[in-house]
């Protein structure tokens, strides 16, 4: 893996995948060393969109780090926010009030669920079915809509504070997404009757793509990744963060560890988003949705925290070194995208070129979330 | 419940067992990790071993650049020991004062020259365990004692110059986060090494994914990790000879 062969004989050829290539979704380039029509080796070649988040942070002050957060993994970004916001409550020891915990875990899944979406409609499109992407982003459209009307924005979210969320959820917001969820329960169907037993995607999928329990773990995968190889890993159910632990919902795990099964896990995991959303509006308390007393200026005391969540694509890890000051002295960003890629390199190892795409589209990555 | 924590306890003293290793535990509520384990580059092979075998998968490779914690220790140190030796003076005074009526003057002095011999290896010692408190609450780490112990050492041996001995250098701290799927447990193991030559064994062979965690390291602290085959920038341009994350690199 560490030093690509020259080609060693005549018949390998070095292909470049990208980095601008509609297959990776973004800025990624994959060195692919190829014997005929199967892949040899697989290099990821990493940093054309690096930002160096993590310097930032250090030239911000907590606070002011927040929009960096929605910038990484663009798809779930209120994860992120979620994870930010956590770490620092963590390390200040900030109280945030259920009703915001509870706005905070609607909102998310929403999230989640159109990451999900738009994933499906481009991975469907990687294999050469167009229409589903058309469904899917007509869905897609709902939960944006629904999302602006709350944090503002469409895409990149900076929603949530330090002991709460920005703005309060209201009625139209709340009969929204009570109608989003009843429709999405019958586009469901729909989806699985178009796509899932669809000839040409099961032929593409099943059996293919192989990533087991083992590799996941030497890797560090997580997310669907983990779950379609059989591991029953999720931050949500592991270390409830948040209010997660009130909500009854599954961890879809599939134990094929193929493409088809990191398929499945994502299209049940929407079905258990609205399930957790559901339940959030029906359980939601009245109240504050800010803490009463967040200092102005942060200053968490010395030390390092850690706090991990479950985005779209994974365990979302941040570790944060405080001194003490209002400047975080350090911050890691472990973004599940880059540990999920480099399993491909590996697990991509003697496939044909357009089972392996198949295989780079079901991991769902996200470069500037490998990047930073 | 103790059924869960008979492989955490086992795990913890496996580690323990190694030389130079410190274990803590802590409380996941406030840090959000179970266990905090020190080593020395030497050790943390083994340890990494460990932690595969017991089944746990590697979360991230963290680099901390602690410039400036050396000045910090020394300089919390001397206001220690100035507060405890006007502390001392204040005492002496007052003992002076109480006992001027009493005693005869050469008396007296003997009895403070016979005392300061005792109280000033004493407040060595004292100003170390400070040291060794603020190391900690720095770092979160057990190679604070480590850190803490030089200067204690220094102040006590050389009490008359306090200014003679030389800073000790400021090092990096590599943190490795562990974790399992099976149920949560997050172990933090850390290794400190000095900041101008950087130099933590490789632990490509037993995490895969440490090969990018590790040439990740080595671009923005220059950490090199020894036995790793390609660290050639990983997010960096390819031809990059800087390593942003320093802290005394500007942004």
């Amino acid at each position: 893996m560490n030093v690509l062969p020259q080609c060693p004989i005549d018949e390998y050829f070095v292909l470049n995948l990208g980095p601008q290539h509609p297959a990776t979704h973004g800025v990624l380039r994959i060195k692919l060393v190829m014997d005929g029509e199967y892949v040899f080796e697989a290099e990821p070649v990493l940093g054309y969109i690096h930002r160096m988040h993590e310097k930032m942070a250090e030239n911000r002050t907590w606070t002011q780090f927040f929009p960096n957060t929605g910038r990484m993994d663009y798809l779930h970004a209120l994860a992120y926010n979620h994870g930010y916001a956590c770490l620092v409550e963590r390390a200040a020891a900030i109280e945030v009030p259920e009703r915001a915990e509870y706005i905070r875990v609607i909102t998310a899944e929403l999230n989640r669920i159109s990451s999900h979406l738009l994933w499906f409609g481009a991975f469907v499109l990687d294999l050469g079915g167009f229409s589903p992407l058309l469904y899917a982003f007509d869905d897609r459209e709902h939960i944006l809509d629904l999302l602006e009307s709350v944090t503002g924005s469409r895409l990149t979210y900076c929603y949530f504070r330090f002991g709460g969320v920005a703005n309060d959820i209201d009625d139209d917001f709340i009969t929204g997404t009570r109608a989003f969820i009843k429709r999405m329960r019958r586009r469901l169907p729909k989806y699985h009757a178009l796509v899932t037993k669809n000839i040409i995607i099961v032929k593409r999928l099943k059996d293919i793509g192989f990533i087991p329990a083992e590799m996941c773990r030497k890797y560090g995968a997580s997310g669907p990744v983990a779950r379609g190889a059989g591991i029953d890993y999720d931050v949500r159910r592991h270390e409830p963060y948040s209010v997660y632990g009130r909500f009854n919902f599954d961890v879809p795990v599939y134990h094929e560890a193929d493409s088809m099964a990191r398929y499945m896990v994502r299209m049940d995991e929407i079905e258990q988003s609205l399930r957790i959303i559901e339940q959030a509006l029906d359980q939601l308390p009245e109240g504050p949705v800010m803490a009463a007393k967040v200092p102005k200026t942060l200053k968490p005391p010395k030390g390092d925290y850690y706090h991990a969540v479950e985005t779209a694509r994974g365990l979302l890890g941040m570790r944060a070194v405080s001194d003490g000051t209002n400047t975080p002295w350090r911050l890691k960003l472990r973004t599940p995208c880059f540990a999920n890629l480099l399993v491909f390199s590996e697990a991509s190892r003697g496939m044909l070129l357009p089972d392996a795409l198949a295989m780079l589209g079901s991991l769902d990555l996200v470069i500037p979330d490998i990047d930073r | 419940m103790t059924q869960q924590n008979a492989p955490n306890e086992a795990l913890a003293a496996k580690l323990a067992a190694l030389s130079g290793a410190e274990v803590r535990q802590t409380d996941y509520a406030a840090k959000g990790y179970d266990l905090d384990v020190s080593l020395t580059p030497e050790t943390l092979v083994p340890a990494v071993t460990i932690m595969d075998e017991a089944g746990y998968f590697l979360e991230t490779i963290t680099g901390v650049d602690w410039l400036g914690e050396q000045a910090a220790l020394r300089k919390a140190a001397e206001a220690a020991e100035a507060a405890e030796a006007k502390a001392r003076a204040d005492a002496q005074a007052k003992l002076a004062e109480e006992t001027k009526p009493e005693t005869t003057g050469s008396e007296s002095a003997a009895a403070t020259s016979s005392a300061a011999p005792n109280t000033a290896p004493g407040t060595g010692a004292d100003v170390g365990t400070v040291a060794g408190a603020g190391a900690a609450t720095n770092s979160g780490s057990g190679t604070a004692t480590k850190t803490g112990a030089t200067p204690a050492q220094d102040t006590a041996a050389q009490v008359p110059p306090p200014e003679a001995a030389p800073l000790p250098e400021d090092e990096i701290e590599v943190v490795y986060d562990f974790n399992r799927f099976e149920s949560r447990h997050r172990v933090v193991l850390r290794v400190r090494t000095p900041r101008s030559q950087p130099q933590v064994p490789t632990i490509l062979n037993i995490y895969p994914i440490a090969h990018w965690h590790e040439r990740e390291a080595h671009d923005f602290f220059g950490i090199v990790f020894t036995g790793h085959s390609y660290l050639v920038p990983l997010l960096l341009p390819e031809d990059a000879d800087f390593h942003p994350l320093l802290k005394d690199y500007g942004a």
